[in-house]
């Protein structure tokens, strides 16, 4: 039975109708959200601002490839393999290093051609490394993926029950949070991820146990102040239930500090995964993540000749998803606050 | 005021049991015995050894017991050893506090003094092309990985160019070219970060009403801006700037690793490496310790920023 | 006839803003005399204070922008001098005194402090600061004075605040004294004993002072002249006691009609009607 159920979870299908349904999830949410008259000012102004259309514009990008990369087909020498494989099937396979657009491999005494061009040169075991960085998308997208499913709800709803209860609500809430924040976070993560292993779904759960706070702080915060609000009150008065006061008119009032602290949350996640990673608590061995090239890559620096362009490669993708995503994070927040900017 | 400090730390005694919880419960309920002995004995000590071993530590108590025995050696600073080296861990921790404040301090000081400037700056020049690309370059500067930035400074500036050893520590005169290099990084991954936080401080102070009084008073905008703003800033800054102090004594793990510091950020990345569980519990605890100190810091220095505290 | 203290001619003054343009004032003119004290009168956004921040161009820039018009200070226009010209002119001829004493002062220094900035900005001749700032303090009607200056704004009362502010205001010998709204933010009787300290000022200072209010009440014993602003421009300036009594505009006999008058049970109270006054 358990053999089963495994087995159906590993099954390429299972996990591409996953990645459709949250892609999906985010996209209705996104939906949702817009019928809101704030979030509508916020688009208004967000089309005006074109450093946050750029950024916006990369990070579609970055999902799209991690995308393509995390649904799976038939087919290719494992059983199945990713749509992204297919489109990169006509890259040509080399023996081992090779320099970005040489014709021969790296150090070769007997200058033996390449069977193609690569522009980004390849890695040691002679795998074109564009391709790479780009397969590499998908871990930086899964890790991200699972730590917002943890986190984001964890501390949107906690953050409105304390701010709309107050009382024992928040003095609870305010105790966890005030003594998950004073854990140095490194620390913390790396704590729990010595006792519960290595691996994708325990550096997700590390992450989202670690992550909330911040946004719990921010949503009750601003749960505090809507609650003062006279509607509120009249909605109290009216006698509606306490449910329908959280559900109707407080969550869609704080989903955009839940918007903005998804996208700066996840800046902060893709680097976590990295640095994780490389100090050996992150993905497992055999993942390609940017963490682990970066990882690989420092030992090939000191090679002769230096082999720069995978580590270049994986620190250049990392880099721009986390400053496109930190700069939409800024622009979203400009749009929907103008007065601080 | 006496009376708010004696509040404080009332107030951080749950929150340090609520720490020393969470660790206890990584370390002794998510692990078995067995599964420890087994993790620093080896797998094949069996028997006997095994046994001594767990009997020795109070790993066979109950578990109301080894909580009780775990708090009161954490709070009497009684650590244990380490499961790799086996060296005491107090001792460890003491040794590695002079080279990792060596890299901290001064890097924290150039930072701070780098993003106030910054953050003045661009408040100065608020809203201009300027002001734009100095935020775009404080946001790139934190979007940077730390180990990236070791490892490209290493293999350029100190294995290429030779300005620097790549790597190394000393006490002796010359120390500081070994200290050089981290000490930058450990700045330049904190200025990014820091100036988009002061900015956003000082921002906020500018819309105040009496910035516009000392504009109508005939102070200049360098002035006000120094002076003014500045020290009203000083007060929302306090709590930013010494909420740093865990991480000024517990080290940068990377930067200290990869520049062969021997600070608590090297001994910790080693522990991890080595999965020398203990150290990591230890700095957690030593960390969280700092940070409620650090809370109690932060008070008393807003009194003496604030007359509006202080005087109260 | 000579130059007089301040002239406005034709003055715009615009806020760019996200949601459009905001037309703040709108083609204003009025002068005034040395020594002479003019009350401008409005509802809350006519633009009374924008015109008074206007005079040391103070607004900020942007969003506000100086649309047209010219401000003359004895002859010499404010919107075309440099930086550290205006500031020159700022605090030393024309000083101003804002509506809420609680935020307009720095909270983080002493009275004294912010009264001896002032004076070092403007009169570094003054060797003994301290007798200074004491005097004036005593001028403005301040109690045991040689203490109070060493407090930090929070520790005065909300009066004791404005008082302080009026202080620092006068300190450097303005030609001109701009209060916005000074008393608004204070309770009646203090508001009694701001305006009564301002006629008695003015009878021993020779300055000028522009009264920003919304309230007709208060100007009758103080100002010489008075302007009523309705949406950003002026829409009818004369004597004030010609004004009270034989009021021009439709818009301005509102406003008196909103004075509490003793004794007088009102039976309804009297609102204005935005869309006929627009009309006109
Ligand atoms: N900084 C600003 N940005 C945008 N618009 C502004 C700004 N300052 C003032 N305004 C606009 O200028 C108009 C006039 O404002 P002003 O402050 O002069 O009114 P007021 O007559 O002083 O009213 P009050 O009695 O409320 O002080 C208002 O409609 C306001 O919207
Ligand atoms: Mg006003």
């Amino acid at each position: 039975m358990k053999e089963t159920l495994e087995r159906l979870w590993e099954h390429w299908i299972t996990q591409d109708l996953l990645v459709i349904a949250g892609f999906a999830l985010v996209f209705w949410l996104l939906r949702r959200g817009a019928r809101n008259e704030r979030w509508q000012r916020a688009f208004q102004r967000m089309k005006r601002d074109r450093s946050g259309l750029i950024s916006l514009a990369v990070v579609l990008l970055y999902l799209g490839i991690g995308g393509l990369e995390m649904l799976r087909i038939p087919g290719g020498p494992y059983g199945t393999r990713s749509i992204l494989d297919v489109f990169t099937a006509g890259v040509a396979q080399e023996k081992t290093y090779s320099a970005p657009l040489a014709d021969e491999l790296l150090n070769s005494p007997r200058h033996e051609k390449l069977n193609g061009r690569h522009l980004l040169g390849t890695d040691v075991l002679g795998k074109d490394v564009l391709v790479q960085t780009l397969k590499a998308c998908r871990t930086a997208l899964i890790i991200g993926a699972l730590t917002s499913a943890i986190y984001v709800p964890l501390g949107a709803l906690l953050g409105i029950l304390a701010g709309y209860f107050r009382r024992r609500v928040d003095d609870v809430v305010q105790y966890l949070y005030s003594t998950l924040a004073s854990i140095p976070e490194v620390l913390l993560l790396v704590a729990i991820l010595m006792v519960l292993g290595k691996g994708l779904g325990t550096m997700a759960l590390a992450l989202g146990v670690t992550g909330w706070v911040t946004l719990c702080r921010l949503v009750r915060g601003e749960t505090m102040r809507q609650s003062e609000r006279p509607y509120v009150a009249a909605a109290r008065a009216l006698g509606q239930s306490h449910r329908n006061i959280v559900l109707r008119h407080l969550l869609p009032n704080v989903m955009h500090l839940v918007l903005i602290s998804f996208v700066l949350g996840f800046s902060g996640i893709v680097l976590a995964e990295a640095v994780l990673s490389y100090l050996g608590v992150g993905a497992p061995v055999g993942t390609s993540s940017w963490g682990a090239m970066i990882d690989s890559g420092r030992s090939e620096l000191a090679r002769d000749p230096a082999v720069w362009w995978n580590i270049s490669a994986a620190a250049t993708a990392l880099f721009i998803l986390v400053l496109s995503l930190n700069i939409l994070g800024d622009s979203l927040r400009r749009a929907f606050d103008p007065k601080r900017t | 005021m006496f009376n708010y400090i004696i509040r404080r730390l009332l107030y951080s005694i749950p929150i340090l049991l609520g720490v020393i919880l969470i660790t206890f419960t990584l370390d002794s309920v998510m692990m078995t015995p067995n599964e420890k002995a087994s993790r620093v004995l080896g797998p094949k000590a069996v028997g006997k050894t095994r046994t001594e071993w767990i009997h020795n530590r109070g790993l066979d108590r109950p578990m109301p017991v080894q909580f009780v025995n775990y708090v009161k050696n954490l709070v009497t600073f009684n650590f244990g050893t380490t499961w790799v080296t086996g060296r005491d861990l107090s001792e460890t921790f003491l040794q590695g506090v002079g080279p990792s404040l060596c890299i901290t301090l001064p890097g924290f000081f150039a930072a701070l003094l780098g993003s106030l400037g910054l953050a003045l700056f661009q408040v100065f020049v608020r809203n201009s092309p300027v002001d734009r690309v100095l935020t775009l370059f404080s946001v790139a500067l934190m979007s940077v990985p730390t180990m990236v930035y070791v490892i490209f400074a290493q293999a350029f500036l100190a294995l290429n160019l030779r300005y620097f050893p790549a790597y190394g520590f000393a006490y002796e005169p010359g120390m500081l070219r070994f200290l050089l290099l981290p000490i930058v990084i450990f700045m330049l991954i904190n200025i990014g970060y820091d100036a988009r936080l002061y900015r956003a401080i000082f921002l906020e102070e500018i819309g105040q009403d009496y910035v516009r009084t000392a504009h109508a008073k005939g102070v200049s905008t360098a002035r006000v801006l120094a002076v003014h703003v500045f020290k009203n800033g000083l007060i929302a800054l306090i709590t930013l700037v010494v909420a740093q102090l865990p991480k000024l004594i517990l080290g940068s793990l990377l930067i200290e690793s990869l520049f062969g510091i021997p600070g608590i950020g090297s001994m910790l990345v080693q522990a991890i490496q080595t999965g020398d569980q203990p150290v990591v519990m230890v700095s957690v605890f030593l960390g969280s310790a700092l940070y409620l100190l650090s809370l109690i810091v932060t008070d008393i220095l807003y009194a003496w920023a604030d007359p509006r505290i202080r005087l109260s | 006839m000579s130059t007089p203290l301040l002239e406005i001619r034709n003055l715009s003054i615009a806020f760019h803003t996200e949601t459009g343009v905001v037309e703040a004032v709108r083609g204003i003119d009025f002068t005034l005399a040395k020594g002479e004290t003019l009350a401008i009168v409005g509802e809350s956004g006519s633009g009374k204070s924008v015109t008074g921040l206007a005079l040391t161009r103070l607004l900020p820039e942007p969003p506000a922008r100086y649309v047209s018009g010219e401000i003359l200070l004895e002859g010499r226009d404010v919107l075309k001098m440099k930086p550290d010209e205006l500031r020159r002119i700022r605090g030393n001829r024309i000083a101003y005194v804002f509506q809420e004493p609680s935020t307009s002062l720095n909270p983080v220094f002493t009275i004294r402090w912010q009264i001896a900035e002032a004076i070092e900005l403007h009169r570094p001749e003054v060797c003994d600061v301290d007798a200074e700032i004491v005097k004036y303090l005593e001028l403005v009607g301040i109690v045991n004075p040689r203490q109070r200056m060493n407090d930090y704004p929070h520790q005065l009362s909300g009066g004791m605040q404005q008082r302080a502010m009026i202080a620092m205001a006068l300190v450097c010998h303005p030609d001109l004294l701009v209060a916005d709204e000074p008393t608004t933010a204070l309770d009646v009787t203090i508001q009694a004993q701001i305006i009564d300290q301002l006629k008695v000022l003015k009878s021993q200072i020779d300055m000028a002072i522009i009264l920003i209010t919304h309230n007709f009440g208060i100007i009758s014993g103080i100002a010489d002249r008075v302007a009523v602003m309705f949406r950003g421009k002026i829409v009818e300036q004369g004597p004030t006691a010609e004004v009270l009594r034989n009021p021009q505009h439709p818009y301005t006999r509102a406003l008196i009609d909103c004075i509490p008058k003793l004794g007088q049970r009102r039976k309804r109270l009297t609102t204005i009607d935005h869309a006929a006054l627009e009309a006109l």
